[in-house]
């Protein structure tokens, strides 16, 4: 694809996103602007992310896309084809081979190593949006890091519901310091955001980027009565019958069927691979 | 505390203005204003409406940049800082703490999509507070010193009625304990007996909680309730103080006598 540069963007564009990487790292959780550009797809359907990856991204890499865990769903399929088409990358659906991975709502089940690149879509960036609306005054509380209006959220909750009903994009708090959204993962993924890979968080109609080196210090907000809980379905993956992976309720049919199977495809299809079957599976074909 | 402890501290200022001006380009808002308010005493300041008397207040409680003068504050590690020498994230701090504004419309005080108990408890955990039980039980202690039912701590004021909002917002306001307590018009725009119950309460509060309080108004018969002492502003200049019984029985000023003699006898 000569028509296009490596990977879409021109190199003065990946540049400056490269800069405000750099500075996310630095500042751990800090939301660096950056002039996010015009990409050819919906805003809404990943357009930070794909800048993101495209900053990112080498000749060499080989790269997975992930929607809700899937590697197969509209929106991974045609990110996925659009950097074969532009950067000629090799692509994976494979966790453990993958050397950037750009995902939506979802941390693979299977650990980050060293080297690895998770690079998340986001659409809103700011935690403290919905019960702030000035971004002049946000920023002012993310600078003299005032964030007791975090805990009103989560106060609501607990007034309303009688638990912290937060369960997804559930806030945290980076290195002590800066509190961030962590995109709209299930809570359940928030304990692996301290991983060994680099998290790299890009928000295109917004033109915010953050990021998470790896290792970094990161807790899930709460009070101390109501410490934070990690939920997921209370049940097992009826393919894989695995235990401890975050689950998705398929309705099977219109009298009630339904059944619950891996967020994450192609941890399900490994374990499969090895030989495990849930409940309403069937045996592999060797 | 020792005797000669609280006599020290009897002999300082909780706030002390020197001469702070503020002008709307060549138009004055308010001009060289001076006044040292003691700990525990309530400045009732009045005046007709344009006479700076709003400007003065948010110039006072670090809203609003003065062009010129001090605004000293008795803080409680540092004793006298000028507020405006402060860094802002001192000045945000105080504000949440040592500091209460209580806005006329309750609606600019509060948050309208937050149900009674976050709102009172949004001070306790801006401070710090994480303990879920323990905010909730003060914020319905609260609830209770300001007349609203305890079963309505999960309502939003969006559900409330005026004065409820009003007295919500004072709740919310002196749930930290603060020292001094910025008022502009908090009895603006209620019906007279809700204003009168309005006004039992904070004379309550204010005497019980021996806060220190600057109120901001044009009627003349809250300061009379809950004011010690008065300031009468025209233009921007400050044209009579006194004690409040004073200044109202016995005016000096043209000004002052205006005033006065302007309230409906029924």
């Amino acid at each position: 694809m000569s028509a296009y540069n490596f990977a879409y963007l021109d190199e003065q564009t990946k540049r400056m996103i490269r800069r405000a990487l750099l500075k996310g790292m630095a500042i751990p959780g800090y939301q660096v602007p950056f002039a996010s550009r015009e990409m050819p797809m919906p805003y809404g359907w990943g357009t930070g992310g794909v800048q993101v990856s495209a900053a990112v991204m080498v000749p060499e890499d080989c790269f997975k896309v992930i929607d809700q865990g899937a590697d197969d769903t509209t929106n991974a399929v045609s990110i996925r084809r659009f950097f074969q088409a532009t950067a000629g990358v090799a692509v994976t659906e494979k966790t453990a081979e993958a050397s950037v991975i750009q995902t939506r709502h979802r941390i693979p089940e299977r650990d980050l190593r060293q080297g690895q690149i998770l690079v998340y879509q986001v659409p809103i960036p700011e935690p403290l949006r919905f019960l702030e609306p000035s971004e002049v005054e946000t920023r002012k509380m993310h600078a003299l890091e005032e964030y007791g209006l975090m805990h009103v959220k989560l106060y609501e909750d607990i007034a309303r519901h009688g638990d912290i009903s937060t369960s997804y994009a559930y806030p945290v708090k980076v290195e002590g310091r800066y509190v961030m959204d962590p995109s709209p993962i299930p809570k359940f993924d928030n304990p692996k955001l301290g991983m060994a890979a680099i998290q790299l968080f890009g928000a295109g109609r917004e033109q915010r980027i953050y990021a998470l080196p790896p290792h970094t210090d990161v807790v899930s907000l709460d009070f101390e009565d109501y410490p934070f809980q990690a939920g997921k379905a209370d049940h097992d993956c009826d393919l894989c019958g695995a235990g401890s992976s975050y689950l998705d309720e398929v309705i099977t049919d219109d009298a009630g069927g339904r059944m619950f199977v891996c967020s994450d495809t192609d941890f399900c299809r490994e374990r499969r691979e090895a030989g495990h079957v849930g409940a309403l599976g069937v045996e592999a074909v060797a | 505390m020792k005797d000669t402890e609280r006599a020290a501290i009897a002999q300082r200022p909780l706030l002390r203005v020197e001469g702070v001006s503020r002008r709307y380009g060549a138009r004055i808002g308010c001009a060289e204003v001076s006044f040292d308010l003691w700990p525990g005493e309530v400045m009732g300041i009045v005046g007709e409406s344009g006479s700076g008397k709003t400007t003065l207040l948010n110039c006072l409680a670090g809203q609003l940049a003065p062009d010129a003068g001090r605004v000293m504050f008795d803080t409680r590690d540092r004793g006298m800082v000028d507020t405006l020498d402060m860094s802002e994230a001192e000045r945000r701090m105080l504000g949440r703490t040592d500091w209460a504004f209580v806005h006329q419309h309750a609606q600019d005080g509060l948050r309208m999509n937050v149900s009674a108990g976050g709102n009172v408890g949004e001070r306790l955990m801006a401070v710090g507070a994480r303990h879920y039980g323990n905010i909730r039980e003060q914020a319905i202690d609260w609830l209770d010193r300001v007349e609203i039912a305890e079963d309505r701590v999960d309502d939003r004021p969006s559900a409330f009625s005026g004065g409820m909002r009003q007295r919500l917002q004072i709740a919310r306001n002196l749930v930290t304990g603060p020292r001094l307590v910025f008022m502009d018009e908090p009895t603006g725009g209620l019906d007279v007996s809700v204003q009168a119950r309005l006004l039992d309460l904070l004379r309550g509060l204010v005497r019980e909680m021996g806060l220190s309080a600057i109120i901001v108004t044009h009627d003349l018969a809250v300061v009379r309730l809950l004011a010690d002492r008065l300031m009468v502003m025209k233009s921007g200049h400050v044209v009579e103080t006194g004690l409040t019984d004073q200044v109202l029985d016995d005016p000096q000023h043209a000004y002052t006598q205006l005033l006065v003699s302007s309230v409906l006898q029924v």
